[in-house]
């Protein structure tokens, strides 16, 4: 089901989380809605799901206006930053949660539920409490709750946000893979771009309020708008005045037409990388370099180099 | 919470010795025992002493039974009343943001501090013969004053913080976020109340209960204001209310009383600790 917001506005006392914000989302995609924290990103996945209203402007869930539609009426699926596993139940009851709120025959509720359990791995693990799960599990636990229900879309808060790196990245994979099975319309936040890059069919860059870019990964990272999503899709270094990629600047020990002069500061190898931080007359840059490109151009501290901009 | 009563797991305390220790546990003893178990033994001494029969007559006479009957009456209700405000109260204090919230919040730990009989004086204040909600509610014919009513008005007002004081950090530390989870799992405000919220505070819930149950059972001021301590024909005297006039007319009696009110809520503490320990086990 596709999702449009259109002209959202939401205000908490004198701070404006939301300025007049349009969203776009088609069915079936997985979309990343990426930003710095505070940005109104986590904000605008709320008043999606009916834990905010807008001050202004509407929701839209598969072409019904959802905006006054109480969070409970929006069958929607939401998966929260710290889980919200329902402490006193066990895994087993937090993913029935939502069906036996909707009366349904006890044999189809076993039937979902087990095929969840199953979907997340944790068909062993169905009499525990959430306090006796690790954290990547409670967050699996928490996806196939949400999933239960058969939601129109899937909304995930930072759902990797409080895990350790291996089990966060563990997880996204399995995010993607489970979304290719399950094919419903996920829109999930996140502050890391990496994490964006890596999951998202599409990203809604957003910060401070506003929607800055909206586009594929490689669109995003290759074409950026403007310099705020260029510095937060990637590394980037200032060369000739201008913002640009540190892998993206082309290094040669002999002066080259349009080229900057520079004086290699430092190296450091990073395993396979090399970084160079080279001191040009305007002011200092860092290069990303292959430890082959490296040897190739004979760099140490000290060498001449000349620097142009490949993109 | 009230954690003197059931306390977890101690803490080891780095750098006390030998010495410290037995020292920290003989003040703590001593103070238990001057306060406490003295006074209970002496009671419960006499209490007992004047033989099983004499005892028997002292709990049995009309005055007494009538004394119970009345203290389960008002406890009851007043329990009953003091937990649903208190849940109300908890959720709205803790839920909703409001002018006045914090206000609110002070006020509702006034009973805590005001003297029983000032709280007694101004229900008398108010719902008495000249009060200025005592005339509508005598036109109606309800006696409020010198009645049960008033008496469970008085017992509540002075138990309410009771409950809500259990309840209102439960419901701070847990958050929001498994109610709204709830929401979003299709569950409207009565059901997210009933399946989430009750749940997640029930041990501190029945904790509140029943200390407001053994504040109500011994609630001797305020009663004895609104109540007007009648005893004979139409009584309105509790236990509490007897154990004193007892004592005060130096009437056999009262020890048997008091040692009944002892055994009652001492019973309702251990099962509030029992519950507790049970809920730090799970």
């Amino acid at each position: 089901m596709s999702i449009q917001a259109t002209g959202v506005v939401k205000r908490f006392g004198a701070f404006t989380a939301l300025d007049d914000v349009d969203l776009d989302v088609h069915a079936g995609a997985l979309t990343a809605l990426l930003g710095p924290s505070g940005g109104g990103k986590s904000t605008l996945l709320r008043v999606i799901g009916g834990l905010e209203t807008p001050d202004a402007g509407e929701v839209t869930i598969a072409g019904r206006d959802m905006t006054r539609v109480p969070a409970h009426e929006r069958n929607v699926g939401f998966v929260f930053q710290h889980y919200a596993a329902f402490q006193h139940l066990s895994v087993y009851r937090n993913v029935a949660f939502g069906l036996e709120i909707r009366r349904r025959p006890k044999a189809e509720v076993r039937r979902r539920v087990n095929e969840l359990l199953e979907l997340v791995h944790l068909e062993e693990l169905a009499d525990r409490k959430p306090a006796q799960l690790s954290g990547g599990q409670r967050q699996r636990m928490a996806l196939a709750r949400a999933l239960a229900a058969e939601p129109s879309v899937l909304l995930l808060d930072e759902p990797f946000g409080a895990l350790d790196t291996k089990v966060r990245r563990e997880l996204r994979g399995w995010l993607r893979a489970l979304h290719d099975e399950v094919h419903v319309t996920t829109v999930f936040v996140t502050h890391d771009q990496e994490e964006a890059l890596e999951v998202a069919d599409e990203i809604v860059v957003v910060n401070k309020g506003k929607v800055e870019q909206v586009g594929s990964p490689s669109d995003l990272y290759d074409k950026p708008a403007n310099d705020f999503v260029m510095e937060f899709m990637g590394p980037v270094t200032r060369l000739g005045g201008r913002l640009v990629r540190p892998h993206d600047v082309h290094v040669s020990a002999a002066h080259v037409d349009g080229a900057v002069p520079g004086r290699v500061a430092r190296l450091q190898r990073i395993g396979f990388e090399v970084r160079a931080d080279v001191t040009t007359a305007d002011g200092d840059l860092w290069v990303q370099l292959t430890r082959g490109q490296a040897d190739t151009l004979e760099l140490t501290p000290g060498s001449d180099v000349w620097l142009r901009a490949l993109a | 919470m009230a954690d003197t009563l059931a306390p977890g797991r101690p803490t080891p305390v780095a750098g006390r010795g030998r010495g410290g220790r037995i020292a920290l546990r003989t003040v703590g003893l001593a103070y238990v025992a001057i306060l406490v178990l003295v006074p209970l033994g002496i009671i419960t001494w006499r209490a007992l002493s004047p033989g099983l029969p004499a005892f028997w007559a002292a709990i049995s006479s009309q005055q007494a039974i009538t004394a119970f009957r009345l203290t389960a009456e008002v406890a009851f209700a007043s329990v009953l009343l003091g937990t649903a405000f208190g849940v109300a109260l908890g959720i709205l204090l803790t839920r909703y943001h409001f002018v006045g919230r914090r206000l609110l919040g002070v006020l509702a730990d006034l009973p805590m501090a005001v003297s029983p009989i000032v709280a007694g004086l101004a229900l008398v204040l108010v719902y008495g013969h000249n009060g200025w909600l005592g005339g509508p509610f005598e036109a109606a014919g309800v006696d409020i004053i010198y009645a049960v009513p008033g008496m469970i008005l008085a017992t509540t007002f002075v138990s309410l913080p009771l409950v809500l004081r259990e309840v209102v950090p439960v419901l701070q530390e847990v958050g929001t976020d498994q109610e709204q989870a709830a929401r979003v799992l299709g569950a409207g405000g009565w059901h997210t109340f009933w399946r989430i919220t009750v749940p997640t505070i029930k041990p501190a819930l029945t904790y509140g209960v029943v200390l407001a149950l053994a504040r109500c059972v011994g609630e001797f001021g305020a009663v004895a204001v609104v109540s007007g301590n009648v005893s004979g024909v139409g009584q309105t005297q509790t236990t509490t209310l007897v154990i004193a006039e007892r004592v005060q007319q130096m009437e056999p009696g009262a020890y048997q009383l008091a040692f009944v009110l002892i055994v009652t809520t001492v019973a309702a503490l251990l099962v509030a600790a029992h519950i507790r320990r049970k809920d730090e086990l799970s």
